[in-house]
C-alpha cells in the first residue's frame, strides 16, 4: 500500500561549538537551502515541513518551530515538530518519509537542529529538582555505568573504547562538516586524555555542537526525475521502552534488538552483516559502537567489541561504521540522529567524498535516545526495494 | 572597525520561569517514609515487583503499585562510574563515585554516592549500606541518605545480579 | 486514502490544579479507559503517539516518563510531538495511511498549574526580537482583540456573549472546569484584565490529560459500534511575527478547513479551540460556519484549556457528540502558537 519514498536532497551546516555567525534562523536556512539546491528544487516546491529538535530548554525557547515558520518556508503549509529525545533526528526523517509513503505529499522538507550555545544544555539536562539530590552528571553520568555493565558482561578489553574513538576521529578528518577535528590524533592522545566519567575519557565522548541537517524526501516520480541519484528508503522503524523498570536490560535494550530485527525483515535482509554495506550509528560515547554492533545483530552477544578490534568497522573494513566521524565528532543533539540518516543516504548516493565507502549500495542509519530506550532506524539503497 | 560593519553576535535575554513541583501520590508516600528514616517501596499490583522510589506505575505492566513494602537499608552495587567532570547543579564534590544500588527487597536500582572507601575498591557486586544525616536534619528528600558505604559482607556473584544491570 | 475512525476517547476531568497526582498517575486511568472502550486489545494497537511540552513540566524530556503509563513492554512503536495532541493524532493518522499499522493510541497531558503559563508562553516568541520585549500569551491575544474591535469586526459585547454561552454550555459537561450562568451586562461591568480583555474573555489555567484510539475501517467496524469517521484532517501554519499578518484573520484555519472538506457537507457541530473569546469569532468567520452550526457544546477552551491537550479534547468532544446522536457531521479545530498561529481542522462523521 505504501508509496516509494526517497531522499533526493541533503544539506548540512558546518558543525561547531558556537555558530555565533548565524541565528537559529540562519542555521536552519543554511542546511535547508543546501538540501533544496542538492534536490534542484525551490522553496515553493515543498509541500510540507517536518522539524525535529531535542529539548527546547537547550536553547531556552519553547516550540521554536513556531517562530521559525518563515525561515522554514512553511507559512501557509503543514508543519510538524517531532521530539523523541536523542533519536529525534531519525524519527523526524521517518515522519517526513511517512508523509510521502502515505501518498499525502510529493516533496517534504525535513530539518533538525540544535543551537546549544544559545543556552546551557548541561543545566537543562540536570535541572535541580526538589525531593532528591542531583547526582547524574549529564548524559555521561547516566551512560558511564551502562558501559561498565557492558565491560563486565562481555569481558571486552579496556582499550576497545579508545580504538573506536581513534577510528571515528580519523574518519572525521575526511568530513568537511565535522566539528571536532584532531589532525594529530593517535591512540596515546586518546588514552592519555582525562577520565571524565570513569570509564569514559574526554576524547571518548562527543562534543557539544551547534548545527543543522536537512533532507528533501520525494515520491517515486520526484526521485526518477531528479538529476542526482536518489537514496531509496527501503524500510523505517521506531521502538520505545520505558526508562526504568524491574528487570530491564539497559545495556542491551530489547527495543533496539526488536527495532533492528523488524527493520531488516521489512527491507528483506536476512544476514545484516553481509547484506548491509555500511552503517552510520549513534555513538555518543565510544563504547557504544561495540554495544550497538550486538544490538543491531551485526555481532553475537558479548562479541561486538571484536568487530572494532579486528578493524571490521573501519573505513576499509567489511562493515564500515560511522564514516562521517560520527556523533563523537559532531553532536548537534537534535540533528545528530538525522545526520546519521543523511550519511547513510549520502553513501548510497555516492556523494560522501573522502569518506565514501566504495560501492555502497545499501546502508543503515540509526539513532537512539533517552535512557537507551528510544530507537529509530532506516535502511536506504541505491535502487528502490522490489 | 566601524559599528555598521560589526556583526551582532550576542544578545542576552534573562529568562526566569518558576515552577511548583509536586511529587505525585506514590512518590509522596515514599517521601513521608524518608522523612521518618524509612525506605518504603511499592509493589506492582500485577507482577509484584518492588519499585523504589515508586513513581506510581510499574512501566512493565502499566499497573499501579499500591502495596507498600519497607526495604532494608543495605544493598548491592549493580554498576557505577567515577565522575571527575564538573557539571551544573550537581550536589556532590568532585571526584565522586555514583552507583546504581539494588536495595535488598527491591527490584529496581537507585542512584547513590559511594564513600568511606577508595574509588579503586568499588566494584560490581559489592555490598553497601545507607548512611543517613542526623535525624534532626531529616526532610522530605532522598538526600537524607548522604551516601552509601561498604559493609563486611561477601560480594554478590555477578550471575545473581546480572538481570538488574 | 484509508478510512480511519475515532473509536474511543477519554479524559481526566479538567481542573485548576492536579496537585496530588503526577503525570503518570494522571494518565494511567485515562489510557486504561480509552483502550478498554476501544474494544482493541492493548498489545494489538500498532502505534502510539503523544503530544506535550517540557515547559509545562519544567524539566527536559518530560514526555519520557509518560511512557510508564502506556504499557510499553514488550517495546512499542511510538512517537512524540512537541505539539498539541491533535497533531499527535495527525501523525498517527498518517501512520495508518502508510498501511504499516491499523490502529493507534494518541494522548496528551500537562499540568499548567505547576508554572506561570501565560508568562512561560513568552518563550514561544522570536527570541531575538520579540521575547526580549516580554509579551505574554494574554497580551498577545489582547493585541489581536484590539485590532478587531478598532476595525469594528466585533464588539466587547459579542466577546462577552461567547464567554457566557461557553460557560453555560459547560454546565452540561461534567469534565469541564469553569462553568455557570453569567450575565453579559454584569461581566461587561467588570474591569479589564489586559485591555481590551476582561477575565471572562480568557481561558482558565487547567490541568488534564486526554487520549483517543483511532483505527482503520476494518478494525474500527469490528471493535466499535459507533465509529466516528475522520473525513478530512489538515493543518497549516501562519507567519509568526504579529506585525507581519492581519491578526483579525486566520488564513491557516481557512486553508486547513477548505483542504479538510469543511464546506463539502452540512455541519451540525463545531468544537473550536478558541482560548480567547474573540478568537471564536475569527475562527467562525475563517471556516465560514453558519449560525445553524452548534459551536462548542462542551464549553470549549473558555471552560477548560489544558495546554497542548485542549486541541485533542476538541476532537474527542466532537466525536462524543456524534456518538451521543447530537449531530451527524462535526468540525473539530485545534490551535497552537501566539494569536492562532497554527491551526488544524478535522472533519468527523457518524455512519
Amino acid at each position: 500500500m505504501a508509496e516509494h519514498a526517497a531522499v533526493i536532497g541533503i544539506g548540512q551546516t558546518k558543525y561547531d561549538a558556537k555558530r555565533i555567525d548565524v541565528s537559529q534562523f540562519g542555521l536552519i536556512r543554511e542546511a535547508a537551502t543546501r538540501a533544496l539546491e542538492d534536490a534542484e528544487l525551490g522553496w515553493k516546491d515543498i509541500d510540507a515541513v517536518v522539524i525535529g529538535k531535542a529539548p527546547d530548554m537547550f536553547e531556552g525557547t519553547m516550540m521554536p518551530e513556531l517562530f521559525l515558520a518563515e525561515a522554514l518556508g512553511c507559512v501557509g503549509k503543514p508543519m510538524l515538530r517531532v521530539h523523541t529525545a536523542g533519536s529525534v533526528g531519525g524519527s523526524t526523517a521517518i515522519v517526513a518519509a511517512s508523509l510521502v509513503q502515505a501518498g499525502i505529499h510529493q516533496r517534504v522538507l525535513t530539518v533538525s537542529y540544535e543551537k546549544q550555545s544559545e543556552s546551557n544544555a548541561m543545566w537543562a539536562l540536570s535541572i535541580k529538582m526538589p525531593f532528591a539530590p542531583t547526582m547524574v552528571a549529564g548524559a555521561g553520568g547516566f551512560f558511564a555505568p551502562l558501559i561498565r555493565g557492558y565491560i563486565q558482561r562481555s569481558g571486552a578489553p579496556d582499550d576497545t573504547g579508545i580504538r573506536v574513538a581513534l577510528k571515528d576521529r580519523l574518519n572525521a578528518l575526511k568530513n568537511p562538516y565535522a566539528h571536532l577535528k584532531l589532525p594529530d590524533v593517535d591512540f596515546d592522545m586518546i588514552a592519555n586524555s582525562p577520565m571524565l566519567w570513569d570509564p569514559i575519557r574526554y576524547l571518548e565522548t562527543c562534543p557539544s555542537s551547534d548545527g543543522a541537517c536537512a533532507m528533501v524526501i520525494g515520491d517515486e516520480k520526484q526521485a526518477r526525475r531528479a538529476a542526482k541519484p536518489a537514496a531509496w528508503i527501503h524500510a523505517t522503524n521506531m521502538k520505545t521502552e520505558p526508562t526504568m523498570f524491574a528487570g530491564r536490560d539497559q545495556v542491551m535494550p530489547r527495543a533496539g534488538l526488536e527495532c533492528s530485527a523488524e527493520l531488516y525483515k521489512k527491507a528483506g535482509i536476512s544476514d545484516p552483516r553481509s547484506e548491509i554495506d555500511c552503517a552510520e550509528i549513534y555513538v555518543p560515547f565510544s563504547w557504544f559502537e561495540a554495544m550497538w554492533m550486538e544490538n543491531l545483530h551485526f555481532a553475537p552477544l558479548n562479541e561486538g567489541w571484536k568487530m572494532t578490534y579486528e578493524g571490521a568497522t573501519a573505513l576499509g573494513g567489511d562493515l564500515p561504521v560511522n564514516m562521517s566521524g560520527g556523533v563523537l565528532s559532531s553532536n548537534a543533539i537534535g540533528a545528530s540522529g538525522m545526520i546519521r540518516f543523511a550519511e547513510a543516504a549520502m553513501q548510497v548516493r555516492g556523494q560522501a567524498g573522502e569518506h565514501q565507502v566504495d560501492g555502497a549500495r545499501r546502508s543503515l542509519g540509526h539513532a537512539y535516545g533517552g535512557g537507551s530506550q528510544y530507537f529509530s532506524m532506516w535502511i536506504v539503497g541505491d535502487q528502490p526495494l522490489a | 572597525m566601524s559599528e555598521e560593519s560589526t556583526a551582532v553576535t550576542k544578545l542576552v535575554t534573562p529568562v526566569r520561569v518558576s515552577y511548583t513541583y509536586t511529587p505525585g501520590v506514590a512518590t509522596g508516600k515514599f517521601l513521608r517514609g524518608i522523612r521518618r528514616g524509612k525506605i518504603i517501596g511499592q509493589a506492582c499490583d500485577s507482577c509484584g515487583r518492588v519499585y523504589v522510589p515508586p513513581r506510581g506505575a510499574c512501566p512493565r505492566c502499566a499497573s499501579p503499585t499500591s502495596q507498600e513494602v519497607e526495604l532494608a537499608h543495605k544493598g548491592t552495587i549493580i554498576t557505577f562510574c567515577v565522575v571527575r567532570v564538573p557539571s551544573e547543579n550537581i550536589d556532590a564534590e568532585l571526584p565522586y563515585c555514583a552507583a546504581s544500588i539494588l536495595l535488598d527487597g527491591a527490584d529496581i536500582t537507585l542512584f547513590g554516592l559511594i564513600q568511606e572507601c577508595k574509588f579503586d575498591e568499588v566494584r560490581i557486586g559489592m555490598r553497601v549500606e545507607a548512611v543517613w544525616k542526623p535525624e534532626s536534619e531529616w526532610e522530605y528528600n532522598l538526600a537524607n541518605i548522604v551516601h552509601y558505604r561498604p559493609i563486611e559482607e561477601p560480594d554478590v556473584p555477578y550471575e545473581q545480579i546480572k538481570e538488574y544491570s | 486514502m484509508r478510512d480511519v475512525a475515532v473509536v474511543s476517547y477519554a479524559q481526566t476531568p479538567f481542573v485548576r490544579s492536579e496537585r496530588a497526582r503526577n503525570e503518570v498517575e494522571m494518565l494511567m486511568p485515562v489510557i486504561d479507559e480509552v483502550v478498554e472502550k476501544s474494544g482493541i486489545e492493548r498489545r494489538k494497537i500498532g502505534f502510539t503517539c503523544s503530544g506535550s511540552t517540557d515547559y509545562l513540566a519544567g524539566q527536559s524530556f518530560s514526555f519520557v516518563m509518560a511512557v510508564d503509563a502506556v504499557g510499553a513492554w514488550p517495546p512499542i512503536c511510538e512517537s512524540h510531538v512537541e505539539m498539541d495532541g491533535a497533531w499527535a493524532l495527525y501523525e498517527a493518522w498518517v501512520k495508518i495511511q502508510c498501511g504499516e499499522v491499523d490502529s493507534a493510541l494518541v494522548f496528551s497531558f500537562g499540568r499548567s498549574s505547576m508554572g506561570e503559563t501565560a508568562e512561560t508562553m513568552t518563550l514561544q516568541t522570536d527570541p531575538y526580537t520579540l521575547a526580549p520585549l516580554g509579551p505574554d500569551a494574554i497580551s498577545m491575544a489582547a493585541l489581536q482583540a484590539r485590532a478587531g474591535l478598532d476595525r469594528g469586526l466585533w464588539s466587547e459585547r459579542e466577546m462577552a456573549e461567547v464567554a457566557v454561552r461557553s460557560r453555560r454550555d459547560a454546565l452540561r459537561n461534567p469534565e469541564a472546569q469553569l462553568k455557570g450562568e453569567f450575565d453579559v451586562d454584569e461581566i461587561l461591568a467588570e474591569p479589564y484584565l489586559v485591555s481590551p480583555l476582561r477575565k471572562h474573555d480568557c481561558p482558565p489555567v487547567s490541568d488534564g490529560a486526554a487520549a483517543a484510539v483511532i483505527a482503520a475501517a476494518d478494525v474500527a467496524r469490528q471493535a466499535c459500534e459507533k465509529p466516528v469517521w475522520i473525513r478530512g484532517i489538515e493543518h497549516r501554519l501562519d507567519s509568526h511575527q504579529p506585525g507581519s499578518r492581519d491578526l483579525t484573520l486566520s488564513p491557516s484555519t481557512k486553508a486547513a478547513g477548505e483542504a479538510a472538506g469543511a464546506s463539502s457537507g452540512r455541519l451540525d457541530i463545531a468544537e473550536l479551540h478558541a482560548p480567547f473569546s474573540h478568537q471564536e469569532i475569527i475562527l467562525k468567520q475563517a471556516l465560514g460556519l453558519s449560525d445553524s452550526v452548534k459551536i462548542n457544546p462542551s464549553g470549549g477552551a473558555l471552560a477548560a484549556n489544558p495546554i497542548l491537550t485542549a486541541g485533542l479534547a476538541r476532537i474527542g468532544e466532537a466525536s462524543r457528540q456524534i456518538v451521543a446522536g447530537n449531530g451527524r457531521r462535526a468540525l473539530a479545530h485545534a490551535t497552537s502558537g501566539p494569536c492562532l498561529q497554527q491551526n488544524l481542522v478535522c472533519i468527523l462523521e457518524g455512519d
